[in-house]
């Protein structure tokens, strides 16, 4: 007998590899602009945080975060319908790729300016403190986003105030085509956090049982102690930077050597081995994935575009 | 009664604490300080520590919590110590507060409040002295609010709150002494129109902040020689209130423009270009401009005075344009 909660997590790990990989071939066709980054590769550190969240839950990420947006329970259908950039989409259109919004998910995006979705999330940590919320909040960036003063300062205040907030960091090792070991002196990401005083931990962000074990233990210390905490989740990006990236920075043996590592591979194995996973169970969830994608496409195609006329909406709630 | 420009933010203030439980203070010196400015004086002791917040020096930190708070359900008024330092929270404030509500297709409101000293005068130089309220008009998503009188001030931050989108309140440091007989309770007169602070017919001067009381001094030394200085106070410099100018420029069809912040790209080129939009044919004489030298303020007295218009420049100005 299969555990639901695995088949869950594997489920959910293969609708944002296989969403990313028709994200990839849509943008070959032109049908997706703009940049566009892929998240193949790091699944199991948004799967694994993510099965530990309610919908209340406040939720911030980066400019990488289609897969945050989907399992926050943004459908792929209104994901895709901003990707194509119709009005049907969860920001209207106005977002793209990187902006993927939804405030009914308590979403919030999807910021494309490294590191100043970490204030931000912050900000929503204290107002849900101070208004006597329940409801989480978790915080994902790069390990780019480290090197900012955006980051130091909201660290220093979240540890300094007791703001409970989870802080995601997923260190792919490279911003963008930038090495960590050429761009920062301390690579230890927990470390940093741990100088100013906040709880923090490493997760090898490829093994789903290590992201969630440490998650659940660091919500509940939030939870508990009304103070942040850092996780630091070891990862990898198999795929380039964005569409534009001719990837010069790293060489073909390192990023293989990484996939065999593949977070998919390893919990699909697992449950193939411990659990007794059968062929036809993994094909038929294969299945499921495929014909939610394709009917979010289809969705995406048929979506309208906002007449221009409503181009100047939105910039005040009160139209000047 | 009597009342400063610094008694009349304080009551604002006060106001806003006391009546609005999801308001808060946050920003540098609020606190134990007392503000730099003393305009929070005593505020800790009589509030406390959760409404009133001493920040580290963070700005771009406690500008982006601030952004994150009124997403989330409160009334954020971040201070900014004095405009010079805003620089430091831009990024917060003009790719997050002021793109978001957009960006979101209409989803997220931020009811941010940005309270800052803006304006030279003191003898403070380059990185004390900047004039940015200008700057900050050129972006859409937020509004632009410069309190000149004791009586806008008393009732900025309380227009500032109400509204559901990011609103700057740019505060002249050299307005704080300046008082004013007032009435026991702040009129209300909202501060989102432009308001004719003195009637004339012969020139229209426009301008905004700590720049009001110099223009008015001016044009009252008109009174008496047939000429009659109109002098129009901004008061909000996004959204501009169009309606106000152009009615002003039909009445006297002359303008100075009064401007703090540097010349070139300036607000002041912005309210000129739309006159010549939509009143080239009602105007006598091309529309002039006074503003700031195009220089870092410099500390020596007798070079920063000569950077920033003085009442004498303003009145030697329309005199050359009503010759």
């Amino acid at each position: 007998m299969t555990n639901p909660d695995h088949l869950r997590l594997l489920h959910n790990m293969l609708r944002i590899r296989r969403m990313e990989e028709l994200c990839a071939e849509l943008y070959t066709q032109e049908k997706i602009r703009g940049f566009l980054h892929l998240y193949i590769g790091e699944e199991a550190v948004v799967t694994g945080v993510m099965s530990l969240l309610r919908p209340q839950d406040n939720v911030m990420a980066t400019y990488r975060e289609h897969g945050h947006a989907l399992l926050k329970g943004v459908s792929a259908k209104l994901i895709m319908a901003e990707m194509f950039g119709k009005v049907e989409g969860c920001s209207k259109g106005r977002g793209g790729s990187m902006h993927l919004i939804s405030a009914a998910n308590r979403f919030f995006g999807g910021s494309a300016i490294v590191a100043a979705g970490i204030p931000q999330a912050t900000g929503l940590a204290f107002a849900a403190q101070r208004l006597n919320e329940d409801r989480q909040t978790v915080c994902f960036f790069g390990e780019g986003a480290t090197a900012e003063g955006a980051f130091h300062e909201t660290m220093n205040m979240a540890a300094l105030w007791k703001i409970p907030i989870l802080f995601c960091c997923e260190n792919n090792l490279y911003a963008m085509g930038t090495a960590l070991s050429r761009s920062q002196s301390q690579q230890e990401m927990a470390k940093k956090a741990e100088s100013y005083n906040m709880a923090a931990l490493a997760v090898d962000g490829m093994n789903i049982f290590d992201v969630i074990e440490k998650t659940q233990a660091a919500l509940e210390f939030i939870k508990r102690e009304q103070k942040p905490y850092f996780l630091e989740f070891k990862t990898y990006r198999f795929r380039p930077h964005s569409m534009f990236d001719p990837e010069l920075y790293r060489n073909k043996e390192e990023v293989q050597k990484w996939k065999e590592r593949c977070p998919i591979d390893f919990l699909r194995k697992h449950l193939i081995s411990r659990d007794g996973l059968s062929e036809d169970v993994l094909k038929k969830l294969d299945k499921e994935v495929e014909q939610e994608m394709q009917d979010a496409i289809s969705f995406a195609e048929n979506g309208t575009l906002e007449p221009v006329e409503n181009l100047e909406k939105n910039i005040y709630e009160n139209d000047l | 009664m009597k009342m400063t420009y610094r008694e009349a933010l304080r009551e604002g203030l006060q106001t806003a604490i006391e009546t609005d439980p999801r308001v808060y203070l946050m920003g540098e010196d609020v606190g134990a300080y007392g503000g730099t400015y003393a305009v929070t004086k005593g505020f800790l002791e009589k509030y406390g520590p959760e409404k009133i917040i001493d920040a580290p020096l963070s700005e771009v930190g406690f500008t982006g919590i601030g952004v994150g708070a009124a997403i989330g359900g409160l009334r954020p008024i971040v201070e900014i110590m004095t405009v010079n330092f805003s620089l430091l929270a831009l990024d917060q404030i003009v790719n997050g507060a002021s793109i978001l509500r957009h960006m979101s297709g209409g989803q997220l409101s931020v009811p941010l409040v940005i309270r800052m000293t803006t304006g030279g005068g003191r003898q403070l130089a380059a990185q004390h002295s900047n004039s940015f309220e200008g700057w900050f008009a050129h972006i859409p998503g937020i509004k632009i609010l410069t309190p000149s009188t004791v009586e806008d001030a008393r009732s900025c931050l309380h227009f500032a709150l109400l509204d559901p989108d990011p609103v700057l309140i740019f505060e002249h440091a050299l307005l704080l002494n300046s008082s004013e007989e007032v009435a026991d309770r702040p009129t209300r007169d909202s501060l989102f129109k432009a308001a004719v602070r003195k009637e004339g017919s012969s020139l229209t001067l426009i301008t905004y902040g700590g720049m009001l009381p110099r223009c008015l001094e001016a044009a009252h030394e008109f009174d008496g020689t047939g000429e009659k200085i109109e002098v129009i106070d901004l008061r909000c410099l996004r959204p501009l209130d169009n309606e106000a100018i152009f009615n002003s420029v039909r009445k006297t069809h002359r303008v100075l423009m009064v401007d703090e912040g540097w010349r070139s790209g300036s607000l002041s080129a912005e309210i000129s270009a739309r006159i010549m939009e939509s009143c080239f044919y009602e105007l006598d004489a091309p529309v002039q401009r006074l503003c700031r030298k195009e220089v870092p303020i410099p500390y020596a007295r007798h070079l920063e005075i000569a950077a920033i218009p003085q009442k004498q420049d303003i009145f030697n100005r329309i005199q050359e344009i009503l010759s």
